[in-house]
């Protein structure tokens, strides 16, 4: 039997402290944690940054630090640093450093460092061992010379190998969400299934029980099957709160792709022990090819948005047309005065209080008390996104409706008026490399942190 | 005709990835699960979505209550033209359709 404690759904989201401690009580043979996820967008990525503030991260991780020293045990996050590329790695290292140095911990740190260079991505290509998924962007060299960072999703046995290094703390690039739960187990000789679904179900932490911001969980694993048991007593895993967890950012509720594999919970049985645990049996998983997905961000443009508020009546009742009129002014300012051509820019104004969510999906129509009028620009350059947003302006604080009438002012919240943000990046991998030694891709380095 | 969310506990969208949205339907009784499942036409929630139908692929799950539709996102996550970075805002079509 394996006993798997799960703090949080991801550092930085939180935990219960006295959950933790009854968890550490419990005497679990590994604390796991996910660091991140594609969901907050290809910024993270491009940029190799966490989306969480680095006081929180530290606040967080020293408890579970702590709570590792206590245990005894190793304590393994993946996707450190939202992203899980190498410099995101790095960030947590540091941080580890600090804390350590703070608390006077001794450790052996493993990093694990999932990042791939261009040369070997398109190596890869070249050999034919990249396979695109459904639905792919067209892959080339020019597109992986693009990319600020491309990241291979570590499995089970990459994990497993920093664990072997008898490593303290490993900190995991990019993994799958399921790798760090999962390695253990496996490595333990528990049911394949059972290690597979129970990481899955067991991801986010206390999201699959009746009280998901309680965050942590308890998973054992043995020879059959999983048990679940949230570590809140006030939080309660039932067959539904489990089962229903497999379908939570998964476009098939019943498969989960991983390296050398999936996952098919098609035979899955949920049965509660009692008001509070849930035991699982009947889930297997099918060996297939050792492939790895890869996810990679690159810059498509530079960003200055600008808001505006229509607060006059006549102009909320109009502010449709209104809209249409400064965009088209605007953007023909841009081609005229930059010399852009229409195709290397884009100007919208997105109508929140109208539109702004679902755009031409909205099928809603009503008269808002107000608009919100958000200016979006973007241009192949920092400099002319910032010169086109700066054009936006004067429109977007007194354009008029008609030419015959007084001219109105519009309510600003800031000033300066535009938001620079810098650089728009994109998602441009969704396909899997095929590896022969699931080592290849990845790095790993011992760290003895702590010795003065 | 009743509106959806008036039927169901809750409907919810997210990502699957940046590449993929899918909508789980949290009917909460056999009966709104039979109601939902016969009443819910696939190609309409396609429309509402702006995509072909035989891009969705839908699950009716009896053990759980829920019918669950995923799609190739139509705007993939992050870009330009992206309004929703976690494509929940998506789950409100769903829940707003008239069905029978």
């Amino acid at each position: 039997m394996t006993r798997v404690l799960i703090p949080t759904g991801a550092l930085g989201l939180g935990y219960d402290r006295a959950a933790l401690s009854r968890g550490i009580a419990n005497r679990p043979d590994i604390i796991a944690v996910d660091g991140g996820s594609t969901d907050s967008g290809p910024s993270y990525l491009g940029r190799g940054v966490s989306k969480y503030s680095r006081t929180s991260t530290k606040a967080e991780w020293r408890g579970l630090m702590q709570a590792r020293a206590e245990a005894g045990v190793p304590l393994v996050i993946g996707t450190a640093g939202t992203c899980g590329a190498d410099s995101a790695v790095d960030w947590l290292l540091e941080i580890t450093r600090e804390i350590a140095a703070e608390t006077g911990q001794t450790l052996r740190v493993a990093t694990l460092k999932s990042g791939q260079s261009a040369a070997a991505v398109k190596a890869a290509l070249a050999e034919g061992r990249i396979a695109p998924l459904f639905p792919a962007p067209d892959i080339s060299e020019a597109l992986i010379d693009a990319c600020s960072n491309i990241v291979a999703l570590a499995g089970a046995e990459q994990i497993a190998g920093a664990l072997a290094t008898g490593a303290d703390i490993v900190i995991a690039g990019r993994t799958t969400d399921t790798a760090i739960i999962a390695a253990l187990p496996l490595v333990s000789g528990d049911h394949p299934g059972a290690c597979w679904h129970g990481a899955k179900i067991g991801e986010c932490g206390a999201i699959a029980t009746t009280q998901p911001a309680t965050g942590v969980i308890q998973i054992d694993f043995d020879a059959t099957g999983f048990t679940m048991e949230p570590m809140a007593l006030t939080a309660a895993a039932t067959p539904y709160t489990v089962s229903a967890h497999m379908l939570y950012e998964n476009s098939d509720p019943f498969v989960l792709h991983e390296p050398g594999g999936h996952l098919d919970v098609t035979g899955a049985r949920y049965t509660a022990l009692d008001a509070r645990r849930v035991r699982v049996e009947g889930s297997e998983w099918i060996k297939g090819d050792y492939t790895v997905k890869l996810e990679g961000a690159r810059v498509a443009g530079y960003q200055t948005v600008a808001l505006a508020l229509l607060r006059d009546r006549r102009y909320v009742r109009h502010a449709r047309e209104w809209a249409a009129d400064v965009q088209a002014r605007v953007a023909a300012q841009i081609v005229e005065r930059m010399g852009l051509a229409p195709e290397d820019f884009t100007l919208e104004l997105r109508l929140i209080g109208m539109d702004a969510t679902l755009g031409p999906l909205e099928n809603r129509t009503t008269t808002p008390v107000e608009v919100g009028v958000l200016g979006i620009v973007t241009c192949p350059t920092e400099a002319q996104a910032a010169e086109a947003g700066k054009m936006l302006n004067p429109y977007l604080l007194h354009h008029a409706l008609t030419e015959n009438e007084p001219m109105p002012t519009f309510a600003f919240p800031f000033s300066p008026a535009e938001m620079q943000r810098g650089a728009l990046y994109e998602f441009c991998l969704n396909h899997v490399m095929r590896l022969d030694d699931p080592m290849s891709a990845f790095r790993l380095d011992v760290h003895e942190v702590g010795h003065g | 005709m009743a509106e959806l969310g008036t039927l169901v506990e809750k409907v919810r969208s997210k990502n699957a990835g940046p590449f993929w949205l899918t909508v789980d339907i949290f009917c909460g009784s056999p009966e709104a699960f039979a109601r939902v499942t016969t009443g819910l036409e696939t190609a309409r929630v396609a429309h509402l979505f702006g995509v072909e139908p035989q891009a969705m692929k839908r699950f009716d799950i009896p053990d759980l209550n829920v019918v669950k539709l995923s799609v190739p996102r139509p705007v993939v996550q992050g870009t330009r033209a992206d309004r929703d970075m976690h494509g929940a805002g998506w789950a409100v079509l769903v829940e707003e359709m008239e069905i029978a």
